[in-house]
């Protein structure tokens, strides 16, 4: 038997022409480019950004004082002169209050997922890479503080540290790094799994280096799609520890809390009463769109 | 000084390449009240080869009889259970012997899936970079010795640096594969079933170029693929294995022209043949190959062997060397017993 | 099977001492202690050093802990501070109310979601699936506890169709299945059940558009099996996937009644224990979430070994 054929491999040299023209594309440049052809996504993000920027800006658009309380103008309805959005329980103006309470339920809806995903990342990514008695270590410690439905573990752990914006900030962390961990973990053994890793022990690499090189690009993008996915459920369960009480308190304007206060005036102004609730809403269905966009232009089977 | 020079021979020629001795890995199977392994599954059991330097030696056997087990053991991706391993005079893996690192600056290895085995967010060049650079090369060397590997697989440096794995056919894939083996200049290259997923045409390619290669560079290969014509093709020597263990070993001419064991003989009747008059009207082996769970006692092959007879259940033969090649069963070995073997 | 179950079983053992542990230690994560929250800021010090020992909060941590973990297997949680009741009176009757509710909106958003699902993942034309996708989407994003109040606002104050608050009519004394009972439970049952509708009607949409699109659907069609037939093997393929976001779904939706339960004052554990957070009553606190995080336990348990028994592929033996 022998194996005849042309020692030049025409295939390839043909396909060298092909390519040359058009610029080789990485993964990431792909998914902005899917990205910027995806008019939804874009408009959420847009939406957000305008949220954001303004709970950020919100001291220098000249909005009126929003801790400033009135007695005589308490709950004027929507569309009041000077009041576009009326005043709440304390006679504060509601617009500036929705603005300014960006500030804090962005901040307590964000912050514990950047947190969670930082730590639970690390613990997830060095589970699934080490493997072994380590990720039954840490995978077994994750399934305890599974055993919890979330929101209960929220305020659980809250209602024992006391209300207050730093013990939210922390019970809700701690709510979202077994799921942030859980997905690092499983999307990292999978990509352990693939030769390519294999290829880069037996090069001689250090752990530490396979990890940073060809783990890390690849794990990444779901991670971060994963908790793009958590920062609605994040927001939401935040306002809702304010809700009860347990976030932060008042006076400051958060949307939790101000549904909370406001909700003796259902009888008198129901829809006032019903604003800050619309504001959470909003924030956490653009998320939600947002995350799924990105989740739709990182899914390349290339 | 470069540190990445290919490695002199220490040895002779006389000294094999690579030695190794009892190799054994058994993978546990969870099962049980609490989850513990009771039972194993015996890939490689008590195996030992010898590596001739510059040699092909060609390993086949059907799939899940621990082709690849071997190939991960011999570049330590895999722990042996017990087992030593020499190479070139070097015991590996054991104190004043080479470490893991050293073993593979001169032992690497090439997988089967093209795809699977490039990282797909790295370009060509930064995958074919990465061990360079690991083992301490700078930058600016590393770019030069990738250019240099891409022309010797036959790339053209300036259109594939760049690239991804995705915009690369597999042969091209594959091409690539090789070069990162080569990247550290070894002196042994494993190759795990490295065309077996090529088109016939492009592992027609690939095949040669690996012969080109191995030339120019003083190589040796061990090339493990179900592929009967393939290993031919390639091998000096060839090694048949069947559920973990050795059942024929010896130089090519003699394991092809000659076969010995049942098992080696049915695998190369089974060869589809372009010559109409030599049709085969019986499949050679029923069957698939027994659990490796539980492999049969004895003669591993006996459960699907046509000579099969009570010594076969009762004791496991000795892998014998009969002058051209070493065999092992009871019909070759004078006096175990077997009907068919020769009384001493 | 039986094998698996009760290894599973056994699995729990060292998830559940983990979980005993964090609940133990939610007491002692409290600023100060729980004494100082029921005695007067002037009672003399041997009171709260008796109370101290009464309670057992003068004992070395592990002690504590061991002493604590004893008793609570025997089924004694302790006696609430607020009320001087035991513990397991309290919770148990609450938890019953949090059941009666669970169930019922378990059964609305699934049932409702299973229809959604399977007409959104069979739909030819885009309006039918982009209808279905926005409910879900509103589903998994709009903040439960808002809802909740925006349909007291709507059905209670405006319309003065339903009541806004309570278990059943004032002087009712437990849950009955009649009229004015379930009348009470309709509010909190919708906003209660959105959350896992949206969920489960994404997950049963994807489940089964991704059997639909599978190659032995397309050989049953091929075949010449009626359609209605192909649904019952596209409903079996897609059950064990669903089932396991289910068993999730339903044990959040537990722990998501608290806000509901405080919103609408419905006598569950979530209003007990948002009550205990506010008296300091940290036994009720501790006992509530020992109940409600073991039943979670146990319906994951659960779903798990049901899980196995419908899919031929999980063999776990």
């Amino acid at each position: 038997m022998a194996i005849q054929s042309p020692s030049i491999d025409l295939g390839s040299g043909v396909a060298i022409n092909a390519v040359a023209a058009t610029a080789s594309r990485g993964y990431w440049q792909s998914v902005r480019r899917r990205l910027r052809r995806d008019p939804v996504t874009l408009v959420c993000a847009g939406i957000l950004l305008l949220i954001v920027l303004g709970a950020i800006f919100a001291p220098f658009l000249n909005l009126a004082d929003p801790y400033k309380t009135s007695m005589i103008r308490r709950l004027y309805p929507l569309g009041s002169p000077n009041f576009p959005l009326g005043t709440d329980e304390l006679g504060r103006d509601m617009f500036s209050r929705l603005i300014y309470g960006g500030r804090l339920s962005l901040f307590m809806g964000v912050t514990p997922v950047v947190c969670a995903l930082l730590i639970g990342g690390t613990l997830g990514i060095t589970a699934g890479f080490l493997g072994g008695w380590v990720n039954m270590l840490i995978m077994r410690v994750m399934d305890v503080f599974y055993a919890f439905p979330s929101v209960l573990l929220a305020i659980s752990l809250s209602g024992a540290m006391g209300a207050g914006a730093s013990n939210t900030l922390l019970a809700l962390t701690l709510v979202f790094i077994p799921p942030v961990c859980r997905v690092s973990e499983s999307v990292t053994t999978q990509v352990r799994g693939f030769d390519f890793v294999d290829a880069a022990k037996a090069s001689g690499a250090g752990s530490f280096t396979i990890v940073r090189v060809h783990v890390l690009g690849n794990v990444l993008g779901p991670i971060l799609v994963y908790a793009t996915s958590l920062i609605s459920v994040a927001i939401i369960l935040a306002a809702g520890l304010s809700f009860l009480g347990l976030g932060v308190k008042p006076p400051e304007p958060e949307w939790g809390l101000m549904l909370n206060t406001l909700r003796q005036a259902i009888y008198v102004n129901p829809v006032l009463a019903a604003l800050p609730g619309v504001m959470i809403f909003i924030t956490s269905i653009f998320f939600n769109l947002m995350s799924d966009g990105l989740r739709a232009a990182m899914d390349v089977k290339a | 000084m470069d540190a990445l020079l290919p490695h002199k021979d220490r040895c002779g020629p006389a000294q094999p390449l690579l030695l190794a001795e009892n190799l054994r890995k058994y993978f546990p199977v969870p099962g049980g009240l609490f989850g513990r392994a009771t039972r194993v599954v015996r890939a490689v059991d008590d195996l030992s080869l010898s590596v001739a330097k510059g040699e092909t030696l060609g390993i086949v056997g059907e799939s899940g009889c621990g082709k690849s087990t071997v190939a991960r053991l011999l570049i330590r991706l895999l722990k042996p259970d017990r087992g030593h391993m020499v190479l070139d005079g070097d015991p590996v893996d054991e104190p004043h012997g080479l470490t893991l690192n050293q073993l593979r600056r001169q032992v690497q290895m090439v997988f089967q899936d093209s795809y699977a085995s490039l990282n797909p967010r790295l370009t060509i060049g930064e995958t074919l970079a990465f061990s360079p650079k690991a083992h301490g090369l700078p930058a600016a060397e590393a770019r030069e010795r990738v250019r240099d590997l891409l022309s010797k697989v036959g790339l053209d440096p300036e259109s594939y640096y760049t690239r991804y794995p995705h915009e690369l056919s597999g042969g091209q894939r594959q091409r690539v594969n090789i070069a990162r083996a080569l990247a550290l200049r070894p002196r042994l290259v494993i190759l795990d079933e490295a065309v077996s997923a090529l088109d016939k045409s492009v592992e027609a390619q690939v095949l040669n170029m690996l012969v080109d290669l191995k030339t120019e560079l003083e190589l040796t290969y061990v090339f493990i693929s179900h592929d009967l014509n393939v290993v031919q093709y390639l091998s000096d020597r060839v090694l048949v294995m069947y559920l973990g263990k050795i059942v024929e070993i010896g130089a090519v001419e003699a394991i092809y022209g000659n076969p010995q064991h049942p098992y080696t003989r049915a695998l190369l009747s089974a060869r589809p043949s372009m010559d109409p008059r030599k049709r085969t009207k019986e499949a050679p082996i029923q069957g698939d190959p027994p659990n490796p769970i539980d492999p049969p006692s004895g003669c591993r092959f006996r459960t699907r062997c046509p000579f099969a007879e009570d010594v076969c259940a009762r004791v496991e033969p000795p892998l014998a060397d009969i002058g051209t090649q070493a065999v092992s069963c009871h019909m070759r070995v004078a006096g175990s017993g077997h009907s068919r073997a020769a009384t001493p | 099977m039986l094998l698996y179950a009760l290894r599973r079983l056994i699995y729990l053992i060292p998830v559940a001492f983990g979980v005993s542990l964090l609940v133990f230690a939610l007491v002692h994560l409290a600023p100060g202690d729980a004494i100082s929250a029921i005695v007067p800021p002037d009672a003399p010090q041997e009171l709260i050093d008796k109370l101290k020992e009464y309670y057992g909060f003068d004992k070395p941590l592990p002690v504590q802990y061991f002493r604590w973990l004893g008793v609570t297997l025997t089924g004694d949680f302790g006696t609430s501070i607020g009320t001087g009741r035991p513990v397991a009176d309290e919770v148990g009757s609450a938890f019953g109310n949090t059941i009666i509710l669970a169930i019922s909106a378990t059964f609305c958003a699934f049932t409702l979601a299973i229809i959604l699902g399977t007409a959104a993942a069979y739909a030819k034309t885009r309006i039918v699936d982009r209808l279905v996708t926005s409910i879900a989407l509103v589903g998994v994003s709009v903040p439960h506890f808002w809802l909740a109040i925006v349909l007291v606002i709507i059905f209670s104050v405006e319309l003065g169709m339903l009541p806004p608050m309570g278990l059943g009519p004032e002087n009712a004394t437990g849950w009955r299945l009649d009229w004015p009972h379930v009348q009470h439970m309709i509010l909190p049952t919708i906003a209660l059940s959105v959350i896992p509708l949206g969920v489960m009607t994404r997950t049963v949409r994807s489940t089964v558009k991704e059997v639909l699109s599978s190659e032995f659907v397309t050989a049953l069609q091929a075949k010449g099996m009626r359609d209605g037939a192909i649904l019952r093997h596209v409903m079996k393929n897609a059950a064990p996937t669903c089932l396991a976001v289910m068993g999730l779904q339903a044990g959040n939706l537990i722990g998501g009644s608290i806000l509901i339960e405080t919103v609408f004052s419905w006598p569950g554990t979530g209003f007990l224990l948002n009550s205990a957070i506010f008296r300091r009553d940290l036994p009720i606190l501790q006992g509530t979430t020992l109940v409600l995080a073991g039943f979670f336990m146990l319906l994951n348990l659960t779903v798990d070994v049901i899980q196995t028994m419908v899919d031929p592929r999980i063999k776990r033996g």
